[in-house]
Order: C-alpha cells, then structure tokens, then sequence
C-alpha cells in the first residue's frame, strides 16, 4: 500500500525524523486557513503540494510557492482537482518554505534479487535517481542492509560516507537514516524513499519529500485501515476489492476469470494472441479466484466481469488441482442462478474451459445443466479462441 | 533419483493440526509420502489418526528429527507464525524446508533467509507461497495434487501454483522426475537458478521446463546461469506478457516496475541463452515433447 507524501511525513516525524511542518487541505479556504496560522507564527511562504501517489507531480505543476495566504488559496485551487497522470487531485499538503542549501537522495528498499534489503544514497538529490544512477552511476551508492543488524549508527555513518554527502550534512543525515531504517522495519514498508533529503541554511538534515510503501501482508500487527485513503482508481476495482477480489481492469473486451494468479497471468496473453487474429479484441480484466473456485467467489466474480460494460464475452478458465472440476462446474451453475436470482444480466456468452481433476464430471455436468450462456471448449488456447470470437463478433 | 524430494524423504508437517494442515497431510499420506510427524509444542505426545493411520506429534522440528529420523518438513503454520517456524527448522538443521503458507510479511521472510544464511544455508528453503515440491510416485511436500501425472524424465521449476499443475498435465505422458514450485513472493529460497542447477545434475532428468512470470530479474539471472552451466535442454514459458506496468498481478511479486521485470524482457533473455520460449503454456509442452 503507497502512502500519501503527507501520510509518510507524518510518520517520519513519529520515528523523530526532521520534516517540515505542514498541515493537509482539501479545499483551498482550508489552504488558506492553514497558511493564516503558518504567517501568523512568522512563516507567511508556503509550498502547496498535490497529494498524488504518482512521481513527476512537480512538473505537472502540481507543487508551487505562495507568498501569503491569500496566494497559498488561489494556489490550492489551481492544484485541487488536477489530474496527474490519471490521478485526481484531493487533497493539497501546505508546509513551510524550506531554506534549501543542497539536496540528496536516500531510500531504503527491498532487494528482491538479493533477498535482502538495500539502502540507495546520492548526494545529488531531487532528481530522478535512476538518471542519476545512468548518466553518473559513481554518485549513487548502494549498500546492502543484513535484516538480522539492521542499520545501527556505524552502518549509517558509511552509507552517508559512500554517498559522498558533506561533511557538513553527514551527522545529521545519519542519524535520520537510523531513524528511517526504524520505520522501514518497525512499520513493515518495502520501500521508504526521501528524495530531496536537504541540508537547510541554517545546517539541519530535514525530509523535504517522503514515499512510502507499506506491505499489506503484515496487516495483522499494524493498523493499515487508519491510513488507508478512500480507494480510487476504477470503480470496478474499487468494487472488486470490497468483495475481497483480486481483480485488476483492463482495456479489453474479453472478461477473464481463472484460478490461480500464474494462470490467469497466461490466460490473458493467451487471449490477447488470439485476439490479434479476430479484430484487436484484447483480456478485459485479470481476476484470480483462487485455488477453490467456491460458487459464492465465482459469483461476485462474474458479478463484477459481467457488469464491466466493454466486456461482450467472458472466458472462465479453470485447472482443476485440489478442488475438483465437478465443483466448479456446480459452481459456476449456481453461481449463474445465483446471479439471475438478484436480477443480473447474465445473457453474454461464457466460454468455459475445464481441466485436469475429475475434467470429464465437471463437463458432463454443464453439458446437463445446458445453461444458454454457457458454452464449453476442452483446450485453453482453443477456449481463448472462442472467447475471442464471440468479442469481436459483438 | 528426483531432487530435493525422494522415496526416503522423512517428512514432518509444521501446523499439521490446523486445518490446512490436516487436509493436505491426508492427501500426502495418500499420495504415499513418508509423513513421520507433525509439529505441535501444545499436542506433543499425541497421535492424530488419518484414515487409519497413526501420525505422532512432536514437541519441535528438531524432536520430529531425533526420533523419528525426519528431513524435510513442510511448513503450514499462520503468516503471524511463519518466521518462528521457518527459524525453528533452521536451528534443527533440517535438510529441506517447504513453506506453504501465502502472505508472510516480506520483513518475516528476508529476515529468515538472513537467519537461514548465517547459519551456512544447511536448511534449503522452498517457497513461501509455493505449492510444494512433488517427485511423483515417490514423495509429495506440500499440495501440488499427486495424480495430474506419473514418474518420467522431465524436471519442472515455476514460480505459479496452477500453471505447474497446467505443465503437469500437458506432460502427464511422458512424467516428472520432481516439480518444483518456488512461490510467487518477492523473496524466496529456492530459486530458478537452484533448481536448475539440481537438475542438471540429476541423473534422472533429461530435459527441464522453467516457468516464470512478471516481476524482478530471476528469470533473467536464471538465463546466465543456463547459457553458462545447463548442458540439458531447457523450454521455457513466461506469463504476463499483456500486464500492464504499476499493476500487481495476483502474486506480490508479479508487478511490471517501469521498463524492469517485463515477459517480453525476460523471453528475450532466455531465448538468448538457448532456452526455447513457447508462447502458451501449450505451445511449450510440444517444445518439452520435442526433447523426447
């Protein structure tokens, strides 16, 4: 789960790391008021920033300087409802003018390929690093984190050290690396990225920007709801997710379900190859319903596919491993029922493709039931085929 | 003579009184595997009947491998739970550790990979969130389903759990000397690389099918090792060629990051280190089929 900047800000001052004071806004009168008190304590300059969970907001100016509260209000409203790359502005964070004297670059994130985790430092900051680490690979530092010592003082000193910040910056941005490697692992994130991390005028180490990524997998010992945002994003993934889907949309016709994520992952290539030959008809949607294949899953499955308006047919592919073919099949039987019973449209055709434990009851099953709907074919690419047909004859 | 998994294989269960647990040691027992324990500090002394079938409960791993002579155990426990249980395998030096359980905090599981590390790597990892590893007509640990097909030649190592029961079936003529499922995590044990490199030197394998999908460099990494140190033919299959970037595809890991971690990426890395690409998972099985 990606945090809001001002979200992973509020949690770096919680672990003690220096960050501007700020306060967030979602209309711009509140801007103003949170300006008003910012003047009031001898502050009148304010940055409004967009509140977006995308990168490059900066230069789609979604982040400019007031002078004065009236300017921090006309500010807000121009950023306010800006859409940045697809994302709808909500919410503006107002901060204090920081004195910038250098800016750098840190984070700490996970290393996949070396199954463990990476701390990443620059002293040319607030710019996208990966140019950075293209055009002058020698300013960016790597350095590897054991998860079993973490990040004490010495390890900090060195990141900083390989870095090449200052000496003037080292103490400082060393002891908010600690500081951040403490939220890293305190709060399960897979990444924490401070990008600019500045020196200020007056010599102090503050995180002028924060990106942070939490695992969702350890919700059990953290309250993830509370920062949870209202979700955004497409609808039919918003619905999906309140049934507990994984679903993601796509830009096709064809609807897919299937069992497994690997299998669904191929399902959609699949349907896309056979597609090109039938007029561009593309995968609609990825939904996994898992290795069980309940009715009640495949239910909301097809509520969700089915009530996608591109989608003009739907592909169910199942492997049957565990669960048997013959429960899918019965499955997917009520779960049409099921959908009629609330009054939904199930009238566009399902192409159905059965494999591997008890394949043949599992057919013989919706080949009794003869649902109008429902129709079978025994291979996947053959099924994708006839998926894609039935799509593009729409 | 399989990898990671034969007929000796001594097989203890981690949660095997829970009820994902209990569910797939009766189809391990089934499947004729060698199931010697289970693991459970609150039920030690106990015996669970399955199907007739007296199943002792030890105290720890390391009991289950003191008296009962086990090597591999196969972890169900709660995500809460894993990292204690995958640690308490570590410090009883078992050879094999198959972790089933899908959604350990990534932290829980760099940190046993760490522990497991700084202990020398005696204990190999399988997983988390993987189906398990089968050498079928031999022994089973975890849940792949032990009748898609028959002892053969081929070897398997994938990262998804349906597609490696797709694969088996495609196959189920000619057979598996093992499957190998690693999981779809960002970090797990075994990898690609690994089981390649068991397979290889495996005397009852002849061919080797890799299957991957989005996300990370493994697949990659795993090409330089084949055009470097697999004499064996290898057909690959890739999936996710039609994921979008920034989208999580179902497995944590499966996320297409800007221009990194890309199928087409990967295919093209393979097929470069001699491995044929099928483009579906059925196009890959006549490439496998071919070898024979």
């Amino acid at each position: 789960m990606d945090l809001f900047e001002y979200q992973a800000k509020e949690l770096f001052a919680q672990y003690g790391v220096p960050v501007p004071q700020g306060k967030v806004a979602s209309t711009a009168e509140e801007a103003r008021a949170i300006a008003e008190e910012f003047a009031a304590a001898g502050k009148p300059r304010v940055v409004v920033k967009a509140q977006v969970k995308t990168g490059g907001r900066g230069k789609a100016g979604g982040v400019k300087v007031a002078d004065d509260a009236a300017d921090a209000e006309e500010k807000a409203a121009q950023i306010l409802g800006m859409d940045i790359k697809g994302h709808t502005v909500h919410r503006v964070l107002i901060e204090e003018a920081s004195d910038i004297a250098e800016e750098y670059y840190f984070s700490f994130l996970l290393d996949r390929a070396n199954r463990t985790f990476l701390s990443i430092c620059s002293a040319e900051g607030g710019v996208e690093i990966e140019e950075v680490a293209a055009t002058n690979p020698d300013a960016v530092a790597k350095v590897a984190i054991d998860p079993l010592t973490g990040t004490p003082d010495s390890v900090a000193t060195d990141i900083v050290a390989q870095g090449k910040l200052p000496e003037s910056a080292a103490a400082g941005a060393a002891t908010a690396i600690t500081k951040l490697w403490d939220v890293f692992v305190q709060r399960d994130a897979t990444l924490v990225e401070v990008n600019p991390m500045i020196l200020t005028g007056d010599g102090r180490v503050v995180a002028l920007d924060g990106k942070v990524t939490l695992d969702e997998n350890a919700d059990f010992r953290h309250d993830l709801e509370s920062l949870a945002s209202a979700a955004e994003g497409d609808p039919l993934e918003v619905r999906a997710k309140e049934k507990g889907l994984n679903y993601v949309k796509l830009d096709g016709q064809v609807g897919i379900i299937g069992n497994g994520a690997g299998l669904v992952m191929s399902t959609l290539d699949v349907v896309a190859y056979a597609g090109e030959e039938r007029g561009g008809v593309k995968p609609a949607n990825f939904l996994d319903i898992g290795g069980g294949a309940s009715a009640e899953v495949m239910a909301n499955g097809l509520e969700i596919v089915l009530g996608d308006p591109d989608v003009h047919s739907v592909f169910v592919n199942v492997f049957g491993g565990i669960t048997a073919c013959d429960e899918v099949a019965n499955g997917i039987v009520q779960a049409l029922e099921m959908l009629e019973g609330r009054g939904e449209d199930v009238s566009k055709p399902l192409v159905v493709r059965l494999d591997g434990n008890n394949a043949e009851l599992g057919r013989s099953i919706l080949t009794d039931r003869s649902h109008p709907a429902v129709r079978q074919v025994d291979t996947m690419d053959g099924a994708a085929a006839r998926a894609a047909e039935l799509a593009a004859q729409k | 003579m399989a990898i990671f998994l034969t007929k000796d294989s001594r097989v203890l269960v981690q949660g095997m009184t829970g009820a994902e647990g209990t569910k797939h040691t009766r189809r391990m027992l089934a499947s004729g595997t060698t199931i010697v324990g289970g693991v459970n500090p609150r039920k030690a002394g106990q015996n669970v009947d399955f199907d007739g079938t007296q199943v002792p409960v030890f105290g720890s791993v390391a009991d289950g491998m003191a008296q009962a002579g086990a090597d591999v155990t196969v972890i169900f426990v709660p995500p809460k739970f894993a990292k204690d249980a995958i640690i308490e395998a570590v410090d009883a030096g078992i050879g094999l550790a198959v972790v089933i359980t899908e959604g350990i905090p990534v932290h829980d599981t760099a940190y046993a990979w760490a522990y497991a590390s700084r202990k020398g790597n005696a204990t190999r990892i399988v997983g988390p969130n993987c189906p398990g590893v089968i050498s079928p007509g031999q022994s089973n640990a975890g849940i792949i389903p032990s009748d898609i097909t028959k002892p053969g030649r081929i070897g398997l190592v994938s990262k998804s759990g349906t597609l490696t029961y797709q694969m088996m079936y495609e196959l189920r003529d000619i057979g598996f000397s093992t499957c190998v499922g690693i999981g779809g995590d960002p970090v797990i044990g075994t990898t690609h690389i690994d089981a390649l490199a068991a397979f290889e030197a495996d005397p009852e394998t002849d061919a080797i099918v890799m299957i991957g999908e989005i996300g990370g460099d493994a697949e990659e990494r795993a090409a330089e090792y084949i055009q470097a140190k697999v004499s064996k033919p290898v057909v690959g299959y890739v999936a996710g060629f039609t994921a979008p970037e920034g989208k999580t595809m179902g497995h944590a890991g499966a996320i297409v990051s800007g221009s990194s971690g890309t199928a087409s990426a990967k295919k093209e890395a393979l097929e470069a280190a001699g491995v044929r690409v099928g483009k579906t998972p059925s196009e890959t099985a006549e490439l496998a089929r071919a070898q024979f």
